[in-house]
């Protein structure tokens, strides 16, 4: 795209063309102007039309058919049969489920811990000015622009008992099984939500700062007094993608421990797909969909509720 | 068999983008000294994260674009055959070519389309296809259980009256293992592999250099893993990581308990035969071998799909390994020398006190090709099917290291590359008194699942041999 700028309404001429009438090429750029100053201002509502579809039939749709599929019972051939509540009832009643649920809940504690702490303090690091910071935040980024698959891969041949780095029995054992998938996830996501407190350490304002330090402020009171606050809204974010990511983490586990040993990594994705496609109970595991679905959405919609992120109040009232 | 990985399709956390960013804030810190350094790189990273998710849906969807056609070549009907995409597809690659532009193709106006779908996303790619209105025409499977859900679903052509009115097919293959393919006394399937008995390999120089004798006994393993264990050798190697290896453990031990009687009640449906004192005792015995460390401390990480297994094995870290067949040529892939001199092979132990013969085996008496019942041309289908009994389709298996399972291979396994191994394997196949076939492919995966997922339990110790055999008896 190459919209002459307003300025430039008569093009420097050639030397050679300077016997035609000047006129006729100064004229275009002047019809330009008007349709260019509309363009200004908000998109029409049709620019999101493809974004809105793509949602519709990749998100939408797809949810749609598995609350539908939760109420039938169809292994993948001939049409679904409807079932009424069978699916739900047996939701509730699946002993896995309750463990699966508690699984679910420990990885994100545990994940929000581990990813939280190091990606607040890289981020906030990685805001500064200090030398060759620009060159480790890339490479900090690194494993993040990484598919889950391959570094799922790449630890399960690190973890090996016999021919890995680490020769013990962690994948096979229930605390080491669970405490790499918590590991390996962080090692991927970290780099994000480093990016993310980086952005927000960025828009905290020098003054405030330059205030605290002629209050006496040392660095850390300064991080404790100044940053922190400051960043709430930027938590509450990172926390809401964290939240529902560990919700919906599973490729991760299927390379790493396929729910194992027995049951004891298997969390709520991985018992759906285990319902899915290795029994072929498609109602069963829509029903975990479903279930997973609202509870990701009640979840982040409490989280933005809670915080007062909803509401938008600013970080900096008074300012 | 399931594998490590699969098809991941679980989300990440999405987003990426700018959250609730004001536009270029004043007096951010980096500004003064770095000339927006901030503001700039974050478009870039934005232009080309969306740049990069455009780029992705555009391949995702012309990769699907090409999946999906449907490429009928000239003169007559394409059909689509599904199989297995290991090493031995060879073979079916050559079937189909030959196929092709045999007289039998002309005749059926049909060609055969082969397509190889990945191992680990077989089963579930295929029972994707098959609710859908791209299935196979003809399609790779194990018989028993795996096609249970197709045969209901009437998706099936019955072949019973096809192989009796045909020579070739019922002549063609030994009887037991044509047998297996089968669901209620009817024919679904025609034999279109070698055959996977489970065995018991053992590593002949550890064996030599301790003096042992392979097992014949359970008293006699249990010397010689008193022995091993001595010698800081684990008796047996084991890929608990794959649930499946672990199953074969009970297997063996509840037909040499209580002989094939006992599963062979659990496959025709009734689940309170899980109840049988003899998936107890076998449940116990496997809980014994664990806690006597007859597999080592570690194997509940191990593999053998991704080569861990065979390869404590093959190098005398462990002396034993119970495994298919396919171990031949797992050893022969990675380990040459291995396999040439040193594998060695016996029939799993009897139990003292058990009912079942020492000849009995388990494992997959070998894949089938099953025809869709809505295939568009059945003729064609079946002349292909016929393939498979040829002497040329024999001898090509044979020379992948197969044993074929059709009546004429006695006389081609001296072409095998170890004739010594072939011939134990279709001695023991022919002889045996009773062919079990593996536990979760003679269930349907709605119950060999959780089934296996119990067994894990017992193997890793998160259940006792008495709450196996409950949870298993819940299993409907």
């Amino acid at each position: 795209m190459s919209a002459p700028t307003p300025t430039e309404d008569r093009p420097t001429e050639p030397t050679a063309t300077t016997s035609t009438p000047p006129a006729t090429s100064s004229k275009p750029p002047k019809l330009s102007k008007p349709s260019r100053s509309s363009a200004v201002g908000r998109p029409h509502a049709a620019w999101a039309l493809p974004g809105v579809l793509f949602f519709a039939f990749f998100a939408v749709v797809p949810m749609l058919l598995a609350f539908y599929l939760s109420f039938t019972s169809w292994d993948g051939l001939g049409d679904p049969q409807p079932v009424g509540l069978d699916n739900w009832r047996k939701l509730i009643d699946d002993d896995r489920m309750v463990q699966s649920l508690w699984l679910t809940v420990l990885l994100t504690a545990a994940s929000w811990v581990f990813q939280t702490v190091i990606a607040l303090l890289l981020g906030v690091w990685a805001a500064g000015r200090q030398r060759n910071r620009a060159v480790l935040s890339a490479i900090f980024f690194v494993p993040f622009l990484l598919s889950s698959t391959a570094i799922a891969l790449l630890f399960y041949a690190l973890l090996d008992p016999n021919f890995g780095i680490i020769q013990e029995n962690i994948l096979g054992s229930s605390s080491g099984a669970f405490l790499a998938i918590v590991f390996v996830g962080g090692w991927q996501f970290i780099p994000f939500h480093t990016l993310i407190y980086q952005g927000g350490a960025r828009q905290i304002p020098e003054v405030l700062y330059q205030a605290a330090a002629i209050d006496g402020a040392g660095r850390y009171r300064q991080f404790f007094s100044i940053t922190l606050p400051q960043l709430r809204h930027t938590v509450t974010t990172s926390t809401v993608l964290l939240v529902v990511g560990s919700l919906t983490y599973f490729e991760t586990v299927l390379i790493l421990t396929k729910g194992g040993p027995g049951t004891d990594t298997a969390i709520l994705p991985y018992l759906m797909y285990e319902a899915g496609f290795k029994s072929y109970d498609f109602g069963y595991a829509s029903a975990i969909a479903s279930f997973l679905v609202v509870t990701a959405t009640g979840l982040s919609l409490i989280l933005v509720r809670l915080t007062g992120f909803g509401s938008m109040r600013s970080t900096r009232e008074g300012m | 068999m399931e594998s490590i990985s699969g098809r991941s399709n679980g989300g990440r956390p999405t987003g990426g983008q700018s959250m609730g960013e004001s536009p270029d804030s004043p007096g951010s810190p980096g500004s003064p000294g770095s000339p927006g350094s901030g503001t700039f790189g974050s478009r870039t990273f934005s232009r080309r994260w969306v740049l990069g998710a455009g780029a992705t849906t555009l391949l995702t969807t012309g990769l699907t674009a090409c999946g999906s056609g449907d490429g009928s070549g000239g003169g007559g009907s394409t059909i689509t055959a599904f199989t297995y995409g290991d090493d031995a597809v060879k073979v079916q690659t050559a079937a189909v070519d030959r196929f092709n532009k045999s007289a039998a193709s002309k005749s059926a106006k049909g060609k055969v389309k082969l397509e190889k779908v990945p191992g680990t996303d077989y089963s579930a790619k295929l029972r994707t296809a098959m609710g859908s209105p791209s299935a196979p025409d003809v399609f790779f499977n194990w018989g028993g259980g795996s096609i249970k859900a197709y045969q209901e679903a009437n998706q099936l052509i019955d072949l019973t009256d096809t192989i009796e009115g045909d020579p070739v097919l019922k002549g063609g293959f030994l009887p037991s293992v044509l047998a297996a393919g089968g669901l209620g006394g009817r024919n679904y399937g025609i034999p279109m592999r070698g055959m996977q008995p489970v065995i018991l390999f053992y590593n002949k120089s550890v064996f030599a250099e301790h003096k042992l004798q392979p097992p014949t006994t359970w008293a006699e393993l249990q010397d010689i893993n008193t022995k091993l264990k001595a010698a800081k050798i684990t008796p047996f190697a084991l890929g608990g990581a794959d649930t499946w290896t672990e199953l074969m453990w009970l297997e063996y031990l509840v037909d040499r308990i209580g002989g094939p009687e006992v599963f062979a009640k659990i496959q025709g449906g009734d689940a309170s035969a899980w109840g049988d004192p003899a998936v107890l005792k076998a449940a116990e015995t496997v809980k014994e071998l664990i806690d006597d460390g007859a597999f080592g401390s570690k194997f509940s990480s191990v593999s053998y799909v991704n080569g861990g297994a065979p390869a404590v094995f093959a190098k005398g870290k462990a002396a034993m390994h119970l495994m298919g067949s396919w171990e031949y040529s797992t050893q022969l892939g990675k380990f040459p020398s291995f396999a040439k001199n040193n594998l060695g092979w016996c029939a799993f132990p009897t139990v003292e006190g058990g009912t079942g013969d020492i000849r009995n085996v388990v494992g997959n008496p070998t894949n089938y090709w099953s025809v869709n019942s809505r295939t568009q041309n059945k003729d064609a289908a079946i002349a292909f099917l016929k393939d498979c009994a040829s002497e040329a389709y024999a001898k090509a298996l044979v020379a992948n290291g197969d044993i074929p399972t059709t009546a004429n291979a006695a006389k081609l396994l001296e072409a095998s590359p170890n004739p010594e191994f072939a011939k134990f394997q279709y001695e023991m196949v022919e002889k045996a008194p009773a062919f079990t076939l593996s536990w979760d492919q003679a269930l349907g995966a709605d119950i060999a699942t959780p089934m296996l997922t119990e067994i894990n339990k017992l193997f890793v110790g998160k259940s006792s041999p008495s709450q196996f055999v409950s949870a298993l008896k819940e299993l409907k």
